[in-house]
């Protein structure tokens, strides 16, 4: 039987910190933690099943997470598929408690990239291991794979770099009405054509901020969310999987969202047309443009023309990243749990200026690991009671 | 505004300073293949499949009859970029340099550099022949080269 409907998002927290030198990730979790059970009028002891993932935290994260908050959960999920987890998590959360395995989830994110001065989209290297042989002597980084995709985008269908700016453009100016988003000042087309380039074609502005920050979600049956503080954001849909684009002749403009959103869509009976707004990982402008494509919203190939006209900001046919995204909000590494947040924000209507109007269905899409090479999508629909 | 005219060595692709390649017991042939000047690629006895990278079963029909055979080394570029910030060394002072997938005449599509030219130069479709860059490890580095 499927979960479509019983299960909800009932607490949600997004931590205001950009910069949190003096902070450590488990303190930033705990912290989020906090901060979403007061919102739905929970507190931890209320809490029995455990989900989080950080850049840092091993096989064994979980556990010491769990000790950090003295917390003895009866489900644990320490799944890492990377910046995606945390929307994997909240299906595993449903699935988990759908199951009878626990009643009241949360999942937890936090991370000092920012004041680790984690060079994450131009520094980190492959590993020496056999497997990352096959990467590790190219010089392969994060912006890099990325680029390989917007390349080749272009090549096939004639996407402009203005059409990938109008992306960044717009999510600043969705930042400039987030009090707590980290870059605030608006930027046009010309600025991001302007911003040195850093892998072909990707310009600087094309590319993610690199923050700190965390957050967290409780997540329960819809049938005691009803029960609790705040409106009832219940999981409609939910898909997952992965692409590899390195055996023998593979389709790089096709990535995991066309599977998980698929899956996603089909649960939940919802259609394109009912979706009111989405939260879509922007990594990089080229992540958002090939995931609307891969999520059905346009034909493949008709990404570059979707994204112009005000068509993906607010007041127009499909916002996107009401909060200003990881191009300008917040993006400590793995950013999928504010997906989640924005959206139940959104659909709570509590959003101030930013607010989508009349928002009741939401969309929301996490890519982990890096397009171009292996990687993770995670896609749920999820809909105001 | 006047484009900035640079004397033609300049418009040479630095040498990159490849990390050294390791292998095991299923990825051996590869790295062998490489160090004798060849591009060794596996295909699937039972269906005919062509695939990289080097593995244990077909992942077609998952069949463990798996052999070794000698590609042409000859391809195109399906997709590049032009790398101009990596602040991870050897390759920062490699900067800019040319990150591509080609896509060899058998099929398979491998990550890898395009060097001995202009970065500006390299184009999706571009023949490209591979190159081998010794390792200190006594292995060998592909990467490819405008055909």
């Amino acid at each position: 039987m499927s979960l479509r409907g019983q299960i909800a998002i009932a607490g949600v927290h997004e931590h205001p910190t950009r910069w949190a030198p003096d902070k450590s990730e488990f303190q930033i979790m705990a912290e989020s933690a906090r901060g979403a059970l007061a919102d739905c009028g929970l507190d931890l002891s209320d809490v029995d099943g455990l989900f989080a993932a950080s850049m840092s935290m091993g096989a064994m994260g979980i556990v010491s997470l769990a000790e950090y908050l003295n917390l003895k959960p009866r489900y644990l999920d320490g799944t890492n598929i990377g910046g995606s987890s945390f929307v994997s998590h909240v299906t595993h959360a449903a699935a988990a408690i759908h199951a009878g395995l626990c009643d009241v989830a949360l999942v937890l994110y936090g991370s000092t990239a920012a004041s680790n001065r984690l060079a994450i989209g131009t520094g980190l290297g492959g590993g020496r291991d056999a497997s990352a042989s096959f990467v590790s002597p190219y010089g392969l980084t994060t912006v890099g794979s990325y680029a390989l995709i917007a390349q080749r985008h272009m090549h096939e269908y004639g996407t402009t770099s203005e059409q990938l700016a109008e992306i960044a453009v717009t999510m600043r100016r969705h930042a400039g009405l987030n009090p707590a988003a980290k870059m605030r000042a608006p930027i046009d087309v010309q600025d991001v054509l302007d911003s040195r380039m850093i892998s072909d074609p990707l310009h600087l502005l094309d590319c993610c901020i690199i923050s700190d920050g965390g957050g967290a979600v409780v997540v329960t049956s819809t049938e005691r969310a009803r029960d609790l503080a705040k409106p009832v954001v219940r999981i409609e849909g939910c898909g997952e999987a992965v692409c590899h684009p390195e055996i023998a002749r593979p389709d790089l403009l096709k990535i995991a969202a066309n599977q998980s959103s698929e899956q996603a869509f089909r649960m939940s009976g919802v259609t394109h047309d009912d979706i009111d707004l989405c939260t879509i990982y922007d990594s990089f402008t080229i992540t958002v443009l090939v995931t609307l494509e891969n999520l059905g919203f346009c034909k493949r190939g008709e990404g570059g023309s979707f994204v112009e006209g005000g068509r993906i900001g607010l007041g127009g046919e499909l916002p996107i990243n009401p909060d200003g995204g990881g191009l300008s909000s917040n993006h400590p590494g793995m950013r999928g749990i504010f997906l989640v947040i924005e959206a139940v924000h959104q659909l709570r209507d509590e959003c101030a200026e930013r607010q989508v109007a009349g928002a009741r269905t939401a969309l929301v899409h996490g890519t982990g690991g890096t397009l171009g090479v292996a990687h993770s999508g995670a896609t749920l629909i999820l809909a105001r009671d | 505004m006047a484009k900035e005219v640079k004397h033609p060595e300049r418009l040479m692709a630095k040498e990159i300073r490849h990390p050294q390649p390791t292998f095991d017991e299923e990825t051996r042939a590869y790295w062998e293949g490489a160090a004798r000047g060849e591009v060794v690629l596996q295909r699937c006895r039972e269906c005919g499949t062509i695939q990289h990278r080097p593995r244990a079963l077909c992942v077609s029909c998952f069949s463990d009859s798996i052999e070794h055979f000698v590609a042409s080394g000859r391809g195109q570029v399906h997709t590049f970029t032009v790398t101009r910030q990596n602040q991870a060394p050897p390759f920062r002072e490699a900067c800019p340099y040319v990150l591509a997938y080609v896509e060899l005449e058998e099929g398979p599509r491998l990550l890898t550099n395009i060097v001995a030219c202009d970065p500006e130069t390299v184009r999706i479709g571009m023949p490209v022949q591979v190159d081998f860059a010794p390792s200190e490890n006594g292995l060998a580095v592909p990467r490819f080269r405008p055909a």
